[in-house]
């Protein structure tokens, strides 16, 4: 490692190799070609902000039909869609994506590294999301827009009370988005744990980062049971299965359940980046570090935890018992208490500093007073005696939107002043962003907070008309003028956005004196963000001692530069022919590994269109289309994992003549790969607990009859699992083997493992196939088919690796791409031994011995 | 404005919203105010972040964000379990038990009655007695609807394949709009019932027209009148208790003369409006399960008469 003083000089030969290998594809092609963190982000805010703009409209639309009293502006079918899709847009297609790209800009700068640790998966997420967005928005144009309600409820969305193609729209449609909202939390968790700046030990990652980490986190664990719950619901809209049919022995709050354990988390999964953005924007114009970096952290991960346990405040109203009642009603009371510490701690900061007036800030304050009041109504329907009264009123929708637009979207536009001067290299300008801060501020007040009162006087929610004698007319005339105001106050900044790239001043490289890495790049920053990895040694990098305790105005006090910084010596404009970035160990930050990274590929962009039209081809029950689809994906997959130059360039380098301070991590515990897998159990583990839990909520072991009887021998599924089992013994032998350079014993170990697996499946099948299950008439069989099905599905995950690793083992024993496939082939096993060994237990230990 | 003092429920419910809204508006604006001083007041000119001040600044944060609203909270958490508890249906015996059925897009409501021939069924107009317990029995038979008089308590849903409880309970005579508070399709915004609570003597008359079947003709058009609704396509889904009509997917008209509104509330029963609601019930309540159906004028104003007299 080296400061300025004694810094290797880099040849000009070197720069130039270095910013080839970093440069992006040009050309049309080359745009579907791109990976880079920089380019994609940039499409997926300028495409989620489309679809705000869109729900915004949606919205508009709808403030114009409830103005007046029984008004005729839209019919009730259309304005069934029109809330249908303003909630859908708002939560699937702006928030979450939005601040996931959001992060997929600013973590690789803000962490200090060349970019996200799976660049093919940044595209894919960008391109299914943009394909999901479109596909459910198709649907307005055969009048078939979703019609159910952003909560789609279920028996309204069973085939029988909703015939036409609406909802298989909103179910598939959605679920496309799903994939690229999964893929983008895999890529943040990897990121902020492993592809840091050496030096940024976890205490010193920035909030922003922590708060993404979290809310990756709860993506995986709340957006899996949607996932799951949306595939059950297309199962019996398909005529398939019937988990949510009651005539069949299906329930109707299975679905609720499953529903609002991916919706209130939800909820925080849209607050906690803006927990982020705001304390960033706190400290950094309150001219001073937050008051209690760990307590907001802490909050930040309380919050995380405690979201999952309060899901059922939603169902007050369904029946649930008094007991359950008392119970989520203090979990979510509880919940109050993190987000006041994080509350009190911005105020305390900004007390203790010196504010500067600047648009992220107001953005910021106005969002929090929104918030704060948000949140007081939030502590007022937590409380199940008032809810039955507020519940599913204009209450609840004043409540709501008080926590999401003062909660999110305001902090979202001051995260927009504050990082867009990066993101564009061009300030905004002040006084329009204060006029538009203003204007949306009175506006939101005027549009939601009459909605209270309403909502109190008996207006429920999602209704296309009222009655004059309600009573009503003052107060949603007073909204909808609100509404108004609101969305010229958006529009007013997105004036300001397109008149600074034309006009607005030169940012420089850090125009608010802010203390974090992004800070120290260029505005906007080079493709390859960091050709000197930076070291960092302070949580505010760029804020030195002297600057913290001096309180001088930053305008007059020039933060530390990047000049200034330490960086890694190996990685300094290194590597040339090909992409390398640095892996560090979790809690230290200390540099581990050099990983290589994709340069460019044509793999996701082929692969979201194999989703597309297999999606689309689901929506319709075009079976040689799906086939289409799922042609298109196999050759995406081939094409993904065919080997590149790049990394043969790189083991060239890497294992040649001359040593490296820093080895290169292709596979094992170092690698990415590695990580990713990780995460994709960890999403298979959730999906199985999901199933599982519903499983038994529909009555679990009432399938005794069938298939836990005497009757029916539990010898086969016990010896496949046994089989599965002992597969692990050749996994666990060839993995070894790599290490000692055993190359044989990994091929045997392999295609052992393999053997066993398939042995493990057809068995299970065979099985299943004999049992008489008959699921689209019995929600018991449908519940044994959930379970079964996820441990086939995941089986054949498994062979596929283990098919790959094998293929690979014999061809090319020595080569590491080989060992990458072996090890996560051997995660993935590890894995399906723990589900078999469940499923068997669930399916035929508990109905027997439960 | 807000009142919800017609009932023992709600008025419990209000106590308990009132209460929270003024702690809230007080936490608010002492929150408003810390906020506007720590954006605006003086600052002294040297005034560094020091390891300690930060210290002292965590153990603030803990005191106001954490330690504060627990104390508030607790206490409010208790009320609520005890206002749970009050609520709770099962808590005392019902004076009366009803059953709600929610539909797409109106209310059955069937009076139980220990004997078999006492018991009947009405739509979109729930009579209880004053002062009297009522317990409400809700199921649907299709999608889920929620049961909602804010004037006397809040919601509780009706869900297909299960029963919940509920109680009203109204201490003076008046009629309470209710609505359906669920998102149950097309026509949700139009499944509004009324709640009419009478004084006892007001309503064991009524239970008692009520229990009667279908009034017989009293002249010939009538008689005609009956004729025809009979061949028509509303005897299909229509019961007029009395007379072969059975049809059970629409609401009993035995007595539909006697109700209030038509269409769940929808619009006032005048002959007008019924003989809209008859004529072209997709132009008043598009997407309602009634079906225009195909009468000639002479049908229509027949069967238009007859439905009058079912008082």
């Amino acid at each position: 490692m080296a400061t300025t003083a004694e810094r290797p000089s880099v040849s000009a030969e070197q720069k130039e190799g270095f910013e080839r290998a970093w440069s992006q594809p040009t050309g049309f092609l080359g745009m579907l070609q791109t990976i880079d963190n920089i380019p994609i982000a940039q499409r997926y805010l300028a495409t989620s902000f489309g679809f705000f703009l869109l729900g915004g409209l949606l919205a508009a639309l709808m403030r114009i039909q409830l103005g007046t009293p029984d008004n005729t502006f839209l019919d009730a079918e259309t304005y069934n869609q029109i809330f249908t899709m303003h909630g859908t847009t708002m939560m699937f297609l702006f928030v979450i994506p939005f601040i996931e790209a959001l992060a997929t800009y600013l973590l690789p700068l803000m962490l200090g590294t060349r970019d996200l640790p799976f660049p093919r998966l940044t595209a894919l997420s960008y391109w299914t999301y943009l394909f999901g967005g479109l596909l459910i928005y198709s649907s307005f144009l055969f009048g078939l827009a979703p019609d159910g309600g952003w909560f789609a409820y279920v028996p309204l969305t069973n085939k029988q009370w909703s015939p036409g193609l609406n909802l298989d729209f909103w179910d598939i449609a959605l679920s496309v988005a799903e994939i690229a909202a999964m893929g983008a939390a895999a890529e943040i968790i990897v990121s902020v744990l492993r592809t840091r700046s050496p030096g940024m030990s976890i205490n010193r990652i920035p909030v922003f980062g922590w708060a993404m980490l979290v809310t990756a986190f709860m993506i995986i664990f709340g957006f899996t049971p949607l996932i799951v719950g949306t595939a059950m619901l297309e199962l019996d809209r398909k005529g398939l299965t019937s988990f949510f049919v009651p005539e069949n022995g299906g329930d109707p709050l299975l679905w609720q359940h499953l529903f609002w354990v991916f919706g209130h988390p939800e909820v925080y999964i849209m607050f906690l980046p803006a927990v982020g953005i705001l304390t960033h924007v706190v400290q950094v114009f309150a001219r001073r570090p937050v008051v209690s970096y760990t307590l907001v952290v802490l909050a930040i991960i309380a919050t995380g935890f405690l979201s999952f346990g309060l899901w059922a405040h939603h169902m007050y109203a369904t029946g649930i018992s008094p007991m359950a009642l008392g119970y989520f009603a203090a979990a979510s009371t509880v919940i109050a208490i993190p987000t006041g510490v994080q509350v009190v701690g911005w105020v305390a900061t900004l007390w203790v500093g010196r504010p500067l007036w600047r648009t992220p800030l107001l953005f910021g304050i106005s969002g929090l007073v929104i918030f704060v009041l948000g949140g007081i109504t939030g502590v007022m329907v937590a409380s199940p005696p008032f809810d039955f009264q507020a519940h599913d009123s204009y209450f609840v929708v004043a409540h709501l939107h008080y926590v999401l637009i003062g909660g999110t979207v305001f902090p979202l536009f001051a995260g927009l002043y504050y990082w867009l001067p990066k993101i564009t290299g061009r300030m905004m300008d002040e006084q329009i962003g204060l006029w538009s801060a203003v204007v949306m501020f009175i506006g939101f007040n005027l549009a939601f907070f009459p909605m209270h009162i309403s909502g109190l006087l008996g207006m429920p929610r999602r209704v296309y008309t009222y009655p004059t004698e309600a009573g009503f007319d003052t107060y949603n005339l007073l909204s909808s003028i609100g509404a108004f105001l609101f969305a010229g106050g958006v529009l007013l900044s997105l004036f300001n956005f397109f008149r600074s790239l034309r006009a607005g001043r030169p940012a420089g490289d850090n125009p608010w004196n802010a203390d974090s890495l992004e800070w120290s790049n260029s505005s906007p920053p080079p493709n390859a963000q960091y050709p000197r990895i930076p070291v960092v040694r302070d949580r505010h990098p760029l804020w030195d001692e002297h600057w913290r305790q001096e309180r001088m105005r930053p305008e007059e006090t020039p933060a530390r530069t990047a000049e200034a910084q330490e960086d890694v010596e190996q990685m300094a404009y290194w590597p040339t022919r090909w992409r390398g970035a640095l892996v560090v160990s979790v809690t230290e930050g200390r540099p581990l590994a050099v990983v290589h990274m994709p340069r460019r590929s044509f793999a996701p962009f082929i692969m979201s269109v194999g989703f597309l039209v297999l999606f689309a081809a689901l929506i319709v029950d075009q079976t040689t289309f799906m086939a289409v689809g799922a042609g298109i994906i196999a050759v995406a997959l081939i094409m993904w994992f065919w080997p590149q130059d790049t990394e043969t360039a790189a083991m060239e380098e890497m294992y040649g003549p001359e040593p490296k301070e820093l080895p290169l991590a292709q596979a094992g515990p170092a690698a990415n790969g590695f990580w990713g897998t990780c995460v994709f159990l960890l999403i298979m583990a959730t999906a199985l607990t999901t199933i599982v839990a519903g499983y038994f909520y529909l009555g679990g072991n009432v399938a005794l009859d069938l298939v836990g009887s005497p009757a029916e021998p539990i010898e086969r599924p016990a010896i496949a699992v046994g089989l599965l089992a002992l597969g692990m013994i050749p996994v666990v032998a060839g993995i070894r083997a790599i290490g000692r350079r055993r190359l044989g014993l990994l091929r045997l170990g392999v295609t052992a493992a393999l053997l066993l697996a398939a042995l493990h499946l057809w068995l299970l099948i065979a099985t299943w196939l004999g049992s008489g299950l008959s699921p689209s008439s019995d929600a018991q069989h449908s519940a044994f088919v959930g379970v079964a099905g996820f441990h086939a599905v995941l089986s054949v995950i498994l062979l596929v690796m283990t098919a790959v690793a094998t293929i690979w083992a014999w061809l090319r024993p020595a080569d590491g791409r080989g060992h990458a496939a072996a090890w996560n082939a051997a995660l993935v096993y590890g894995f399906a031994i723990v589900s078999g060994v469940i499923v068997f237990g669930v399916l035929y230990l508990v109905p027997r011995f439960g | 404005m807000i009142d919800w003092s017609a009932g023992a429920a709600a008025e419990q419910i209000g106590d308990l919203f009132w209460t929270m809204t003024t702690l809230g508006a007080v936490i608010f604006v002492i929150f408003c105010i810390a906020l506007a001083y720590a954006l605006l007041h003086r600052r002294r000119p040297q005034d560094p972040a020091t390891p300690e001040r930060d210290r002292k600044g965590t153990r603030l944060i803990l005191w106001l964000g954490a330690v504060v609203p627990a104390l508030i909270l607790v206490p409010l958490f208790i009320w609520t379990v005890q206002t749970l508890a009050a609520l709770d249906p099962r808590s005392q015996r019902p004076d009366l038990v009803v059953d709600l059925v929610g539909k797409q897009w109106w209310w059955e409501i069937r009076y139980r009655d220990s004997v078999p021939g006492n018991v009947f069924v009405t739509a979109n107009e729930l009579h209880i007695p004053v002062g009297q317990r009522v317990e409400l029995r809700l199921t649907a038979t299709d999608v889920i609807h929620s049961f909602w008089v804010p004037e006397l308590h809040g919601k509780t849903d009706l869900i297909p394949g299960r029963e919940n409880v509920t109680w009203i309970q109204a201490d003076r005579p008046g009629v309470y709009t209710g609505r359906c508070a669920e998102y149950c399709g097309m026509q949700h915004a139009n499944m509004g019932l009324l709640v009419i609570a009478q004084t006892p003597e007001e309503f064991r008359a009524w239970t008692a027209g009520q229990r009667r079947t279908a009034a017989e003709p009293r002249d010939s058009l009538t008689a005609k009148g009956r004729e025809a609704f009979l061949g028509s396509a509303c005897a299909l889904c229509h019961q007029v208790r009395g007379t072969p009509a059975g049809g059970y997917l629409g609401p009993d008209l035995t007595h539909v003369a006697s109700r209030r509104t038509l269409a769940s509330a929808l619009l006032p029963n005048t002959p007008g409006h019924l003989g809209g609601w008859i004529g072209n019930p997709q132009a008043l309540k598009p997407g309602s399960r009634m079906p225009r159906v195909p009468m000639s004028r002479e049908e229509f104003s027949l069967i238009h008469r007859y439905l009058q007299t079912l008082e």
